[in-house]
């Protein structure tokens, strides 16, 4: 009998162990969340600030009208009115920032291949400020190890390490294929980047903030992978 | 080189010696992970080439793959068992490998065209009975060798394939070498119906063969014995 309870138990603490070490409805727990941290780590360690994507040629354009929208309001997000990009956390000039005050800061614009967690790539050019340079701007304090970028779109956010969110190639977007940046891709101001896949590039920004902690991300809170480079 | 590989010449050894056995019946769960949570990612966007330019030699453009085939329950729950397990999937092949080319298996096992290729065809022949009777052959004849090391390669192409699906821009040049993202994910997704249609024929000829199967389970005889 109690060899019997015994290898029950064994038998029950197994199957316990199996489901809550791989359990694809909380991927970031268990045993597959162990993976993901080290993962992260991995792919931490594997960055390269120098690295760059290879600028494209504009015979590479995803076609007019294939390059996907995505948000998670139920219609496209306007921005409510007299707009502003609010910057704060560990900065020496924390305040407010309007579209003119932006666009005044210098400005990089690059045609690079965007890689979406879905499988699928698309390209298209991209203008706007280097993140880099926006925190110099505001005087970003070294001990903000953390970006964290918020939106007007139901909540939707993310954040971000320092050195992804520090490299050349990511940028506050307000053009898209040299035009403004429409209502569809994230206007007035977006997330864009070379080395992040498409779910951690904020659209709809509201606020920017530099921190000494990681926060979480819409996608992230669910289960997707926080870290996410490319 | 070394005096134990000399001692333990293949030929004196067993026909499946422990670590072989080991890395072969690790290889089926992690491929079967890989595979399933691979087909689960494809779900999340059942396409090939980039957006608005689909490639139209892509014959499933669309179709996603069946249920039964799929784990991981959704896109995230399939990445992280994908990226998981890869690194399982990845160790048991460099360990195989370093097996191979240390303990001098690799002379009984590798395809090497100049030896394997004569006998790999007249073995081809005798299957499509163009042939009376099979060449002779050691441990494997040159088309199991080919066969063999193809899924070595099929291995080594699935693990590079899928760096570059990872990291497409930190690994810049590896993305270069496979013509860019796009391409690497079709040749990801070419190599598993590859390492599909290898198992098919393996599970078949073993079955025709059921002794080749009880060696890789318990080791089979030594030659001398």
């Amino acid at each position: 009998m109690r060899r019997l309870i015994t290898r029950r138990t064994a038998l029950l603490g197994a199957a316990a162990l199996t489901t809550s070490a791989c359990d694809s409805s909380r991927p970031r727990e268990g045993f597959l969340g162990a993976m993901e941290r080290f993962n992260a780590r991995f792919q931490s360690a594997l960055f390269d600030a120098d690295q760059l994507a290879p600028e494209l040629p504009p015979s590479e354009d995803t076609p007019p009208g294939a390059f996907p929208q995505y948000y998670i309001s139920d219609t496209v997000p306007f921005a409510p009115a007299g707009w502003a990009l609010k910057v704060g956390g560990l900065v020496q000039r924390p305040g407010v920032l309007s579209l003119e005050d932006l666009q005044r800061l210098p400005r990089t614009e690059y045609r690079i291949r965007h890689h979406c967690v879905e499988g699928w790539s698309a390209v298209a050019s991209w203008h706007g400020v280097r993140l880099r340079d926006l925190a110099e701007h505001v005087g970003a304090d070294p001990r903000a190890g953390y970006v964290e970028f918020r939106s007007f779109d139901s909540g939707y956010y993310s954040s971000w390490d320092r050195p992804s969110a520090f490299h050349a190639q990511t940028m506050l977007a307000y053009g898209m294929n040299g035009q403004p940046l429409l209502p569809a891709h994230g206007a007035p101001l977006r997330l864009y980047s070379a080395v992040k896949l498409g779910y951690k590039m904020v659209k709809y920004l509201t606020e920017v903030n530099f921190l000494p902690e990681p926060t979480g991300g819409y996608w992230e809170d669910r289960g997707y992978e926080w870290f996410a480079g490319v | 080189m070394l005096s134990w590989t000399a001692v333990h010449a293949p030929e004196h050894r067993r026909p499946q010696p422990w670590p072989i056995r080991v890395s072969h019946w690790l290889n089926v769960p992690l491929l079967v992970i890989m595979a399933a949570s691979g087909l689960q990612i494809l779900a999340a966007y059942p396409m090939q080439g980039p957006q608005g330019r689909p490639y139209d030699w892509y014959p499933f453009q669309g179709i996603t793959p069946p249920e039964w085939s799929r784990l991981g329950d959704w896109l995230a729950g399939a990445r992280h068992w994908h990226f998981a397990f890869a690194w399982f999937l990845a160790l048991n092949g460099v360990a195989y490998v370093l097996y191979l080319a240390f303990s001098g298996e690799w002379r009984r096992r590798l395809f090497l065209p100049r030896r394997d290729t004569r006998n790999a065809l007249d073995t081809l022949a005798f299957y499509v009975r163009l042939r009376k009777h099979a060449p002779e052959q050691g441990l494997y004849n040159g088309l199991q060798r080919l066969a063999y090391t193809g899924t070595l390669v099929l291995g080594a192409l699935s693990i590079l394939t899928g760096l570059v699906l990872y990291k497409p821009v930190q690994l810049g040049s590896l993305t270069r070498l496979f013509g860019g993202y796009d391409s690497a994910r079709a040749l990801h997704l070419i190599v598993l119906a590859a390492f599909a249609l290898f198992t098919v024929g393996h599970v078949v000829l073993v079955l025709l063969h059921p002794r080749t199967l009880g060696e890789m389970v318990t080791g089979g005889r030594k030659p001398d014995a």
